[in-house]
């Protein structure tokens, strides 16, 4: 199987030029799973992590954490989540370890076009709903 | 237990444990084990069903071939009746009672090959059903593992790089005033080109009544005038 740096190498490129020229920058991520983050200049806060599973490629963004919620408005910020899940285009919202993510798989096989269009609908879709949804935020 | 269940139950604990032990190692391995013996059990029952079916059909045949033979042979014996042969005729008939006899077997035969063929598809029925199942329990595993343990490694990262992931409602804050703030340069650098730019200086000369932009209105004028006065000029001349 391919490494998940390889089979990345040109994202950088085609994510940028999926969002209409935006310089992006890929880096490698230390630890026991491999993680590539992706910054796209302009959204620094809002960087994309692609990591992969043998089944599957996973990009990642994170949204906010569970201590940002405010307490009174939790349930209905949930319920929002679930109704707005199955709108929002090749993006999930989901829960990793008490963050809120926004989060799209592919294939294991995907090309690196398909992680491309993946990142940058992921971002443009995150930024979107961290607008959307700051109001339930402290 | 199925291995959503399992999630639930084990994401209700400690996050911690998850990336580890949402289907522990040497689960997972038992059930590629049982993946791998699942596609030799389709592989072995393919190649039994291919030799059932073939003598299924071969039975058929022979069982079409010995109603053909009994009904000759009943022909055969009528017509030796017909002959008054009695003892030709009991001959034949006893030869029809032995044609029949094999039919009954080929019939038997045949009924057991046709079981036997439902009972290998089933088979590899079951066994392919086995497989989507442990596919897809190994894959809700291994995702969760890997999102946990990417968590992991980004929080640590961060972490020990002085920053951490900032909070959400700054980061849109900043985003959006890095948006307002290039929208702000763009109008800037727009006004900028219309005070010290070229067009700028195009402007002044013409104020000054410099260049060709100077008094436009006043030069086309003069131009219409000098051809109004042509026209009863050429008598003059």
């Amino acid at each position: 199987m391919q490494s998940l740096l390889d089979q990345l190498k040109g994202l950088d490129a085609l994510a940028g030029a999926a969002m209409g020229g935006l310089p992006v920058q890929l880096q490698p991520i230390p630890g026991s799973t491999p993680v590539v983050q992706v910054s796209i200049e302009g959204r620094d806060e809002l960087p994309i992590f692609v990591t992969s599973s043998d089944m599957q490629i996973i990009c990642i963004c994170y949204l906010w954490t569970e201590e940002e919620v405010k307490p009174e408005r939790r349930t209905e910020l949930l319920e929002s989540l679930l109704d707005l899940n199955p709108s929002v285009p090749l993006s999930s919202f989901g829960r990793v370890d008490g963050r809120y993510v926004l989060t799209g798989a592919l294939g294991r096989d995907a090309s690196v076009e398909d992680i491309a269009r993946e990142v940058a609908v992921l971002s443009d879709n995150a930024l979107d709903a961290l607008d959307a949804l700051s109001e339930f935020l402290n | 237990m199925t291995v959503i269940k399992k999630l639930v139950t084990l994401l209700r604990g400690s996050a911690r444990e998850i990336g580890e032990s949402v289907v522990d190692s040497n689960a997972t391995r038992i059930y590629e084990q049982e993946i791998i013996d699942a596609k030799h059990s389709i592989d072995k029952a393919k190649g039994d069903l291919t030799g059932v079916m073939a003598k299924e059909m071969q039975s058929a045949r022979e069982i079409e071939r010995l109603k053909n033979e009994v009904t000759r042979y009943e022909g055969l014996a009528l017509e030796a009746l017909d002959k008054t042969q009695e003892g030709l005729a009991l001959d034949v008939a006893a030869k029809v009672g032995t044609l029949e006899q094999e039919l009954e077997e080929q019939a038997k035969a045949h009924a057991s090959y046709s079981l036997q063929v439902s009972r290998l598809k089933d088979l590899i029925k079951s066994a392919e059903a086995r497989i989507r199942e442990h596919e897809r329990e190994i894959g809700i595993a291994k995702t969760t593992e890997s999102v946990y343990r990417a968590t992991r490694s980004i929080s640590e990262n961060i972490g020990s790089g002085g920053s951490r992931l900032a909070n959400a409602r700054e980061s849109l804050e900043r985003i959006r005033q890095r948006h307002e703030d290039l929208a702000d340069r763009m109008t800037a650098s727009q006004a900028l080109e219309n005070e010290l730019g070229h067009s700028a200086l195009e402007k002044k000369l013409a104020a000054a009544g410099i260049g060709n932009d100077a008094d436009r209105t006043g030069k086309v004028m003069e131009r219409i005038r000098a051809r109004q006065a042509k026209p009863a000029g050429p008598a003059s001349e």
